[in-house]
């Protein structure tokens, strides 16, 4: 192994360490809000609402939600952990560090996104225990299960990045999550199946990316799904590698960054 | 010689179409402790950017140890340590993961940057400090922790961009012996500074910059060496009301009780003194009105602008 390739192992390692100290750090503000909310989720929609609403597709309505609502929460966490970090680094200018050391911008780009991705996992497990205390869970298909839910974490992962990367104050990292993601994901079948609508709006649902990301995530857990699993699957990747030759050119550009 | 830093013909304009480098030519010897001065604005820190790679050069050519900002950057980054001049660490961190973060991304192993960490947390006394979160420390120990951190890869050149600004007295002198040990030990230091004695007590060589330009670079002691006149203030014993006629020594009271005299180096002070002491003018003491170096700083730079207005 080359020096130069060692060195960056051990950056990346450094990246992601960093990453994860913080946000276990200040878990009040990132582990323990989607628990709360989650449970809410639970208690209201899936006891309350759901004991009223019947099967879904052979499923308690309970068990119907709780794939969506785990990927509702790594897309969220996943996304805010990056945009979060690297703009507070862009702010408080300590991405400084990171500039002028001799690590690669793609170590920079993948340490970030592992971090977002631990988070992501990490809130996915906490809500799926919890969602255990409500209702039986098996999974269908543990490696569709993973890749799904490790391609969205990452998706999003790097969506918080180039947001983080164009990002000029506080406000600009909260609007895409308030008025993108929030409409989306509630628009992405997380609560419903798109077979409830009719074909003008079930043709416009399937241009949303999370409605597949949430049905891929639901056949990994179910074995039920409103969309194609393999073209859902080819949609992340494809996203998941635009996303990253995007941002890595804008880190190699330094844009925001290098004056 | 071996050149730690060779810059050849840099230039930067900024996308408003300001000029902050125009044309600089700079060597900087292995070993050497270099200071890089100029008023606000001359494009000191402009230069230091480059160098660090956190601004982007227009044209130009610069050189780390022969590793070239265009061709080898990482190799480049890897020789230089940089403590900037603002405060630009994570402030929740504690100083020590600071430093052993720092030390990762140059692919320093944890173990091993715990150890370094340590020693270098000693040194600038910060160790008792190391699990306090850095926004909790004083302004001069950031200072020093910005400093550990440049040091945690053992880097061959060392740029300080005002190491000292906003520190007390004692810890600057402090700062300086251990700056001065550092290159004893090899380290090359190039160092920009607003206090112009820090530069006369450490370097051994300078340039001067303005506007964007290199106006003087040279050894400190031929820089001094042009000094040709110095302003000296006497404290005098007894009140005055006129300015004592003194040949050869412009003069003027700056107060009763003290007179401000201007001695050409060829003059001296016998003179001087003589002409006093024959007035029956006693002086108590007699101290330089500002530093050497801060004379001829001034000199230079207001030469430069004279000569842009021309």
């Amino acid at each position: 192994m080359s020096t130069e390739l060692k060195s960056n192992l051990v950056a990346l390692q450094t990246i992601v360490y960093r990453e994860a100290r913080r946000f276990l750090r200040i878990w009040p503000q990132t582990l323990l809000p989607p628990a709360i909310t989650m449970v809410l989720y639970f208690v209201i929609f899936g006891n309350l609402i759901g004991s009223q609403i019947g099967d879904m597709h052979g499923f308690t309505y309970m068990q119907y939600i709780v794939p969506g609502l785990i990927m509702m929460s790594v897309i969220t966490n996943s996304y805010s952990n990056v945009v979060s970090s690297f703009f507070s680094a862009k702010f408080q200018h300590s991405i400084e560090e990171l500039m002028v050391s001799p690590v690669s911008p793609h170590t920079i780009l993948i340490g970030f996104v592992m971090g977002g991705i631990l988070r992501g996992l990490g809130v996915a497990v906490i809500v799926t225990l919890l969602s255990l205390f409500f209702t039986d869970l098996q999974v269908h298909n543990l490696t569709i299960t993973m890749v799904v839910i490790v391609c969205t974490s990452a998706v999003f992962a790097l969506g918080g990045f180039l947001n983080a990367v164009f990002a000029r104050n506080f406000d600009d990292i909260s609007i895409i999550p308030s008025f993108v993601l929030t409409p989306l994901t509630y628009l992405g079948g997380v609560f419903y199946s798109i077979d409830m609508l009719g074909p003008f709006w079930k043709t416009i649902s399937l241009a949303n990316p999370i409605l597949h990301m949430v049905n891929a995530f639901r056949y990994g857990i179910l074995g039920v799904s409103d969309i194609d699993i393999s073209v859902a699957i080819g949609l992340m990747l494809l996203t998941t590698l635009i996303l990253y030759v995007v941002c890595v050119r804008l880190l190699i550009s330094g844009r925001g960054m290098r004056t | 010689m071996t050149l730690a830093l060779s810059i050849k013909q840099l230039r930067k304009s900024y996308a408003n179409g300001f000029e902050a480098l125009k044309g600089v030519d700079l060597e900087v010897a292995e070993g050497d402790f270099f200071a890089l001065l100029g008023p606000n604005g001359a494009g000191k820190s402009t230069t230091i950017g480059i160098l660090s790679t956190l601004v982007t050069k227009s044209s130009g050519r610069v050189q780390v140890f022969g590793h070239d900002l265009d061709t080898d950057p990482l190799a480049l980054k890897r020789c230089i340590g940089l403590v900037p001049q603002e405060f630009n660490f994570n402030q929740f961190e504690t100083a020590q993961n600071i430093l052993t973060t720092q030390a990762g991304y140059y692919g320093i192993k944890l173990k091993d940057a715990r150890v370094r960490a340590e020693e270098l947390l000693k040194q600038l006394g910060l160790w008792d400090k190391r699990d306090v979160a850095s926004r909790m420390l004083s302004g001069g120990m950031k200072r020093r922790l910005m400093i550990a951190r440049a040091l945690m890869h053992r880097p061959r050149l060392l740029i300080l961009d005002e190491p000292t600004a906003g520190v007390d007295i004692e810890l600057r002198r402090s700062m300086w012996e251990y700056l001065t040990e550092l290159n004893e030990q090899g380290t090359t230091i190039i160092l920009t500074t607003h206090y112009l004695e820090e530069a006369e007590q450490l370097c051994r060589n300078i340039a001067i910059i303005d506007h964007g330009c290199i106006v003087e670079n040279t050894s400190m002691r031929a820089l001094l060496g042009q000094l040709s006149k110095e302003t000296f203030l006497l404290d005098l014993k007894e009140t005055q009301s006129v300015v004592p006629e003194l040949e050869g020594y412009p003069a003027q009271l700056l107060d009763e009780c003290t007179l401000q005299v201007q001695v050409e180096k060829h003059r001296g002070l016998t003179d001087l003194f003589t002409q006093l002491s024959a007035q029956g003018i006693e002086v108590l003491s007699l101290r330089n009105k500002s530093n050497r170096l801060e004379e001829l700083f001034v000199s230079l730079v207001e030469k430069n602008l004279s000569g842009d207005q021309a």
